[in-house]
């Protein structure tokens, strides 16, 4: 990476939707997203793990403008243009979205079945008014279905006609093809059987260095998330909880959430049986959160202070800050971990 | 080891608007008591329509090929799951001996009922319990899977439990009839990593306790390599190797079972490129002639794998393989 320069920034990033509630006091809220403040790279794949219902996608979305930002500074910077994206609207969030794309999760879902692939590629183009007529959009649709693998033959026919992998390459070009800067994949990968799944990620991979582009990368799977990523966050109940380098995440996490859910993940040794560091229960209701620190009520080391203040996010090392009161005691006290 | 189910020869064909296909093609496996098999493969390859067979719970539109032969051992003695037609007769295998969890664990709750009524109604079709026995099962089941809260949860609805919560109610469910067998279908792959190894825990405990026999379907080979005592690899209906866990997944012999190890990410080793399998399953439509892999496999011999028909060959004590590049000693399947 050349460029060490931020494409998006956000500071104290909360997203929070209203709840039914009682006409009295103050209004109840899901906080959704809250307090989030990272920097994405420009020319980085940067991922995004949590639980499901830890506020990933909410989170992508807000960074697309798709959901409210209730409070705190988001920018993009792409050296072309600088938008405070909370502020912006009109010509501006209409530029903006052509710089910033979403690849959908579920490849079945997401296609029209009535719409040749041709025109599924095209229509981003055509509804942005990107091109100036039809034979220009023509060429932009064959040179992007190209860089993802679809021929000629392929843009004539529907959807239904394709395999798993093939829809996905095709939600991808449909993506990429107003040119943006910055592109959030949402669980990409999900669906698709392994080694399906392993061509969609050395494609993505390819074109991000093609086009220089930027990608935030939400998944379940940490796996994918190692082999992909440049870097990691660790979302629990809205919040932030660890970021680092993808390395450094994996060889040395400091979060005890962040423990957990890697020693979770099943292990290809069959002689690696029930090595894991049990997580119990669940993620609690975001309606409800616990006080304190959010993690508190599964997590085998919460103390008193864990119960009553929430912890901030610390700087750890090289780009690498958590969020735990208990860090650096817990490091130090490398056996208590496995224990 | 007591053998608890026997598959012979299983052939299971769909009639559809675009023609016969072919979604399981002469398999044959076993499974004994208080063992995990892994069915792996990918989508589309037949696991389900192979365990929906074990209960004949497939649509109208199957046909059975005439030499298929599953046989499951019960305490009253085996009984020939192919031949069972009447309702009646059908009751020994759904919901009594054999229990089924789905992936969607929404689907197996009717929404307007609670889970406890739909737990102690299966109980009394299933069983002779009383209401009240029945009653107290369904709790200490629900219980045992790790519920807390369990006589407050009884009365609940589906959609009112979590997704986990929902799965291990299931699970509960599907184990309160005590069956010899219990198939799961992709039970963890909607779950987050933490909640489907709670699962995985839940699951192999369960066969300690109970010791039933388990047929575990998942695409995910960690889960496997976690759970699974023996492997059989599916692709396009067609079992391509089967073998102990350890074995299959250290050293696979088959190229599609090396294929999907090799597409699969490690974590031991960030920098190895993940190599996928080329090329797309093909439709059942169109089945490739001889070995059904050979539009996609690099190691296939020119003449021969396109129209030879590769049988099982045993490459180490229980570890077979049907690929023409093992034939030294050919063995019954
Ligand atoms: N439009 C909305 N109105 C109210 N609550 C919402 C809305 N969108 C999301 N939420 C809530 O915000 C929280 C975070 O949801 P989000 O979809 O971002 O989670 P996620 O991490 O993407 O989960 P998954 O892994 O299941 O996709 C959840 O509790 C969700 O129910
Ligand atoms: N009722 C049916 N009618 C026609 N084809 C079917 C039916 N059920 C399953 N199939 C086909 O059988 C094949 C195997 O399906 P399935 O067992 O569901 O695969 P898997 O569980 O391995 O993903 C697929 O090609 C599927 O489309
Ligand atoms: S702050 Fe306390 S409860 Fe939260 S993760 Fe750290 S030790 Fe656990
Ligand atoms: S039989 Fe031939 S085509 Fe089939 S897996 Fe073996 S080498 Fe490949
Ligand atoms: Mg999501
Ligand atoms: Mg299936």
């Amino acid at each position: 990476m050349s460029e060490a320069k931020p494409l998006i920034t956000t500071r104290n990033l909360s997203v929070h939707y209203p709840l039914r509630g009682s006409l009295f006091g103050p209004k109840p809220v899901v906080q959704a997203v809250e307090n989030v403040s990272i920097d994405i790279i420009k020319g980085s794949f940067f991922g995004l793990v949590g639980e499901s219902g830890s506020g990933k996608t909410t989170l992508g979305r807000a960074l697309l403008r798709a959901a409210p930002i209730t409070k705190g500074k988001v920018v993009y910077d792409d050296g072309e243009v600088r938008y405070d994206l909370p502020e912006i609207e009109g010509r501006e969030l209409k530029d903006y979205r052509s710089r910033a794309q979403l690849i959908f999760q579920d490849p079945y879902a997401a296609l029209s079945p009535r719409m040749t692939v041709r025109d599924i590629i095209a229509e981003p183009l055509e509804v942005m008014g990107l091109t100036k007529n039809r034979t220009e959009t023509d060429e932009r649709v064959r040179e992007i279905a190209a860089k993802c693998r679809l021929n000629l033959e392929h843009l004539r026919r529907f959807p239904h006609a394709f395999s798993g992998g093939q829809r996905q390459r095709i939600s991808i070009a449909r993506a990429l093809v107003s040119s943006p800067r910055f592109v959030v994949a949402d669980e990409s990968v999900a669906a698709l059987d392994v080694s399906i799944q392993a061509d969609v990620l050395n494609l993505l991979k390819s074109i991000q260095q093609e086009m220089g582009l930027t990608f935030l990368f939400i998944s379940h799977d940490l796996s994918v998330v190692a082999h992909i990523c440049d870097h990691v966050a660790v979302m629990y109940l809205g919040r932030l909880v660890e970021t680092a380098p993808t390395r450094t995440l994996f060889s040395t996490p400091r979060h005890p959430y962040t423990r957990a859910l890697l020693s979770a993940i099943p292990s290809l040794d069959p002689d690696d049986r029930g090595r894991a560091q049990k997580l119990e229960g669940e993620i609690p209701s975001p309606t409800n959160p616990p006080p304190g620190c959010k993690f508190q009520s599964r997590c085998p080391f919460a103390v008193d202070i864990c119960r009553k203040q929430e912890p901030e996010l610390e700087h750890a090392g090289d780009g690498h800050e958590v969020s735990c009161h208990r860090w650096k005691e817990l490091m130090e006290n490398e056996p208590l971990m496995a224990g | 080891m007591t053998r608890l189910l026997e598959v012979e020869n299983l052939t299971l064909q769909f009639d559809t608007d675009e023609g016969r296909i072919t979604a399981v093609d002469d398999v044959s496996f076993s499974l004994d008591a208080g063992k995990v098999l892994g069915l792996v493969g990918e989508s589309g390859s037949g696991k389900s329509v192979t365990a929906k067979a074990l209960m004949k719970l497939n649509a109208g539109n199957a046909i059975y090929g005439p030499k298929s032969k599953i046989t499951l051992h019960l305490d009253g003695g085996p009984v020939d799951v192919m031949s069972l037609t009447t309702a009646a007769e059908m009751q020994v295998v759904r919901g009594g001996a054999i229990s089924m969890i789905f992936q969607e664990p929404m689907a197996s709750f009717a929404p307007a009922i609670t889970i406890g009524d739909q737990m102690v109604e299966q109980l009394l079709i299933h069983t002779d319990m009383s209401a009240k026995q029945a009653r107290e099962l369904s709790i200490e089941m629900l219980n045992r899977v790790g519920i807390s809260d369990a006589s407050k949860r009884f009365r609940q609805y589906a959609f009112e439990l979590s997704g986990g919560m929902r799965q291990r109610a299931m699970i509960a469910m599907a184990l309160s009839t005590k069956p010899k067998l219990l198939i799961a279908d992709e039970p963890t792959t909607a779950l987050d990593v933490t909640i489907q190894a709670q699962v995985i825990d839940l699951m192999k405990d369960l066969v300690a306790d109970f010791g039933m026999g388990i047929i575990f379907i998942t695409h995910d080979l960690g889960v496997i390599a976690q759970t699974a005592d023996h492997v059989a690899v599916m692709y396009l209906g067609r079992l391509v190797e089967q073998g102990p866990v350890r074995e299959v997944i250290r050293t696979p012999a088959h190229p599609y079972t090396q294929g999907l190890l090799a597409a699969l990410p490690h974590l031991d080793d960030l920098d190895a490129p993940l190599v996928p399998v080329p090329g797309d399953i093909p439709s059942p439509l169109e089945r490739p002639s001889g070995c059904v892999f050979h539009t996609r496999c690099s190691k296939a011999i020119a003449g021969r794998c396109q129209r030879e028909v590769p049988q099982f060959t045993r490459v180490n004590e229980g570890h077979k393989v049907a690929c023409h590049l093992y034939t030294s000693e050919e063995v019954q399947a």
